[in-house]
């Protein structure tokens, strides 16, 4: 299993959601990818884009005006 | 036993690709969604900077829609691509900045192109005639599937009993009979509709999805393409273009000031992009400067950061300037007065 990491600071929604769909691509199942963010619409937004296309969201955290989100990459 | 039938529905979030897209899933065909971020897109954005808004949901709608109908939802960044669409629009502009027919027709080309790689059968759009002034009439309906390449490839659930029969209808792949006849910009056929589906909740924004709809953020963007010389841009100029107050005393300079605290937070983002200005003898805003200041006019607008701080009425105030270079100076000054600043000046 592989952990990445994409940075998305000052980027705003949709943008983080593009690039996590993007980077998602080059993952295999089961890998995992931390997306750090400043917008707080992200807390809604990815979650709401892991449901639709079968991933999981493991944790989302937030502090010090950033966002934080982990997910596993799914079968869709 | 037949294929099932593929399509892909354009989403934006609002009602009516919402319901066009239900309609096609009720008769038995796969749908999936798109939908292409320009830059301009209004979801969420201001929601996500200004500290008022923080309160209001920052869902993003288009996403939610997908939700809704359990379905995938594809969004592409367009924004390289739409610079040219918004750049040289061949049928215009509407009543600001938006290229609307132009917009439409893009889009639906993507479509077209997606549909191809993806080994989709037709494309749906929520279009409705007479809904729109400028894009969405009888007679651009089309204009639209002709320029984009889609030609009876494109579907539109919502009037397509007005319009002659498409690809799908006449092929058997969707049942025309169970299409709609709506035309008109009343909403009630639509809200029939989704009580009929058992949708409730869904968005309804009263300036559309765009921001080249809005006045004030189509002046700016003028304003941007007079500065420059040249009707070019960049995400992070038109990013700008959605926060703070931009006020213009000469040709060659602008401020960008925060208006509050969350504007403050993501303008710090770009301070090593810009000249920044900040009062520290009194409370005040972070003002970026874009252009090429002279000495002189580095001075004028601290006077005016002076103006939008605590300090407005102070005789003196502590201006620090933070140069490109990173290099740091003090500047007094006294805040310039109200009347000293012309109307004009405000973009």
């Amino acid at each position: 299993m592989t952990i990445e990491t994409l940075t998305a600071r000052r980027l705003l929604c949709p943008l983080p959601v593009i690039r996590t769909q993007d980077k998602v691509k080059q993952l295999k199942v089961g890998d995992r990818l931390e997306v750090i963010c400043t917008d707080p619409g992200v807390m809604q937004d990815i979650p709401a884009w892991c449901r639709i296309n079968g991933h999981k969201v493991i944790e989302a955290t937030s502090g010090n005006h950033e966002y934080t989100i982990l997910l596993e990459v799914g079968s869709s | 036993m037949s294929k099932q039938r593929k399509a892909i529905a354009l989403i934006s979030g609002g009602l009516d690709s919402m319901l066009a897209a239900k309609t096609i899933m009720e008769q038995g065909v796969h749908v999936e969604g798109i939908n292409f971020f320009t830059g301009f897109c209004v979801e969420g954005h201001t929601h996500a900077i200004r500290e008022k808004d923080k309160a209001k949901p920052k869902r993003n709608n288009s996403l939610w829609v997908a939700e809704q109908l359990g379905m995938k939802l594809h969004i592409v960044d367009v924004i390289e691509e739409y610079k040219n669409v918004l750049i040289n629009p061949k049928h215009g502009y509407g009543a600001h900045m938006n290229p609307c027919l132009d917009c439409k027709i893009f889009m639906v080309n993507k479509a077209k192109q997606w549909i191809v790689e993806n080994d989709f059968d037709f494309i749906i759009t929520g279009e409705v005639i007479g809904q729109r002034p400028m894009s969405q009439r009888k007679a651009t309906m089309p204009i639209v599937a002709k320029e984009s390449g889609a030609d009876d490839l494109l579907l539109r659930p919502l009037c397509a009993k007005n319009l002659p029969a498409t690809l799908p209808e006449r092929e058997g792949w969707v049942d025309r009979e169970k299409l709609h006849d709506i035309t008109g910009r009343s909403r009630k056929p639509q809200i029939a509709m989704a009580e009929q589906f058992g949708i409730d909740d869904y968005s309804q924004p009263a300036g559309g999805c765009c921001f080249l709809t809005d006045k004030s953020y189509s002046a700016k963007l003028v304003d941007l393409w007079k500065s420059q010389g040249h009707k070019e841009y960049q995400l992070d100029d038109v990013m700008l273009l959605k926060v703070g107050r931009h006020i213009r005393p000469q040709p060659n300079f602008k401020l960008i000031v925060a208006r509050e605290e969350g504007e403050g937070r993501f303008l710090q983002g770009y301070k090593n992009e810009f000249i920044s200005m900040i009062s520290v003898s009194h409370r005040g805003p972070l003002v970026l400067i874009d252009g090429t200041p002279s000495a002189e006019d580095l001075y004028l607008a601290a006077q005016i950061t002076a103006r939008f701080g605590q300090g407005r009425e102070a005789e003196q105030v502590d201006v620090d300037v933070t140069m490109l270079d990173g290099s740091e100076r003090t500047l007094q000054v006294k805040p310039i007065r109200e009347e000293d600043m012309p109307k004009a000046w405000y973009v």
